[in-house]
């Protein structure tokens, strides 16, 4: 047994790859475009949803035994929203600066279908400790995604890193343009095609026929 | 007395009496193979309305309380970082860049005196820092920072304008001649990162140094032009590329929020 036993390393690594919310299930597709359009809030913002997802998970896993059957969508939105407000309000008060750069990103948390459907899909059936594994690992691997996706578009998009400039001076002199089109959100849904493609030909077994 | 019930381990048969039966009547399976069911313990009815009215209202109470200890007990943190956001945001338009923790210090020293205008240009009622500058500008007044910078005294006016995705709020001062743009700085909610959101970066704001509000003594603001265009009759700052209408709601700001000053920035002193 123990506390990382196969089973549990499976529900922690398993939402990294082979079941990657992002690339896999298709959830949080949304956020992941709205947000990594700089590397830095796409990293603040994979932090974030990793947190609230693992708290949420834990929280409802906790209370499942209780929760009436026919408003358990709302119970969970409720500690989901009570969980981002809680997150939301500790930033502005001791990260100022961080919460002004995420500005509603940090709201938009609440609606990431990844809690919903971690919440639904896992939580009201397993005890707290998977839970959170399960809650860290497919927070994990959004933020992977969305790590990637910032890279990318940050680079190419704005020639920079964390806002630092990579792209040599000479490079711009000898003709080279960043590329504005990165920036905007219909690039972020090709990288994230890309990202999927490089995948899914990496792992046969996902590949639909 | 209520029967008890017995359930076969191997065939699943269920007897129901005081004891388990010697042998199961199906497969034959002695009496160490039976175990007894338990009655399910009575407990809530999860399913009915009562419960899940009474769970959703305890809830919600509970919910509404944590999150209200919450705000209360941040509140006074959160209202110290807003008021330094400000602070910081009214000293870079002097061009003066301070950590959130030295503005208020560095406010205090460097502004010597804060008031509100109305249309005319006189002095009004109000504290012109708590003043929210929106609400301020639609009763016609407008707060004014005075900043003695290098023994120099510089005029602060507050902006506030839309963007493409929400609002856009700044400062901008001007040297004692109350004509020469000394610094800006503008802020925004939500424009686009590395398009609109621009406007927030010194690359831009520091464009409008030395321009001039007035040409030929009549109110002509400063235009936001696309890179490389020019305007005749009024000076004018490159916008951002890829930023047009976040570049259009500033020159729209500027000229909008800048009027209701101009009779302050007319009067001698």
């Amino acid at each position: 047994m123990g506390l990382l036993s196969n089973k549990n390393k499976e529900v922690l690594l398993g939402p990294l790859s082979a079941n990657n919310p992002v690339v896999v299930q298709m959830l949080g597709i949304c956020s992941a475009l709205a947000v990594t359009s700089k590397l830095e809030p796409a990293i603040v913002m994979g932090i974030s949803v990793t947190a609230v997802v693992a708290f949420a998970n834990v929280i409802i896993s906790l209370i499942r035994n209780t929760i009436p059957n026919r408003i358990r969508i709302i119970v969970q939105l409720v500690v989901v929203a009570a969980l981002v407000t809680i997150v939301s309000e500790v930033l502005k008060a001791f990260a100022y600066d961080v919460n002004k750069q995420l500005s509603v990103f940090v709201g938009l948390i609440i609606t990431n279908c990844i809690l919903m459907g971690r919440l639904e899909a896992f939580a009201l059936g397993n005890g707290p400790w998977e839970s959170f594994l399960d809650g860290i690992g497919n927070g994990l691997g959004y933020a992977l995604i969305l790590i990637i996706v910032g890279f990318f578009r940050e680079l190419l998009g704005s020639g920079t890193l964390l806002g630092f400039q990579v792209i040599p001076e000479a490079f711009y002199k000898l003709g080279y343009v960043n590329n504005g089109l990165m920036i905007l959100p219909p690039m972020a849904l090709i990288v994230i095609a890309v990202i999927i493609w490089v995948h899914r030909s990496r792992n046969k077994e996902l590949q639909e026929n | 007395m209520a029967t008890k019930k017995f359930k076969c381990k191997v065939c699943g048969y269920v007897h129901e009496g005081d004891k388990a039966p010697d042998v199961c009547p199906i497969c034959a399976a002695p009496a160490s193979e039976f175990e007894e069911i338990k009655p399910e313990k009575k407990g809530l009815d999860r399913d009915s309305n009562v419960y899940t009215v009474v769970y959703a209202a305890v809830m919600v109470v509970l919910v509404a309380v944590l999150l209200a200890f919450t705000s209360q007990s941040l509140r006074s943190y959160q209202q110290k970082n807003e008021e330094n956001d400000k602070r910081q945001q009214i000293l870079r338009s002097i061009n003066i860049v301070v950590s959130s923790n030295e503005a208020e210090a560095k406010y205090n020293d460097l502004i010597k005196e804060a008031f509100l205008v109305n249309e005319n240009g006189e002095k009004v009622e109000g504290d012109a820092f708590a003043a929210d500058v929106v609400k301020a500008a639609s009763e016609h007044k407008y707060p004014v920072f005075v900043a003695n910078v290098d023994g120099q005294t510089k005029y602060i006016m507050a902006l506030h304008g839309a963007g493409l995705w929400g609002p856009l709020w700044g400062y901008i001062s001007v040297d004692g001649d109350k004509n020469t743009v000394y610094g800006a700085d503008f802020s925004h909610q939500g424009e686009t990162p590395g398009l609109g959101a621009e406007i927030a970066k010194p690359a831009f704001s520091g464009e409008f140094k030395g321009k001039k509000l007035f040409m030929d003594g009549t109110f002509k603001s400063i235009a936001v032009v696309k890179p490389g265009k020019s305007v005749a009759g009024q000076d004018y700052v490159d916008g951002i590329s890829g930023g047009t209408i976040t570049s259009k709601g500033v020159d729209a700001m500027l000229f909008n929020s800048l009027s209701g000053y101009v009779k302050f920035l007319t009067s001698q002193n």
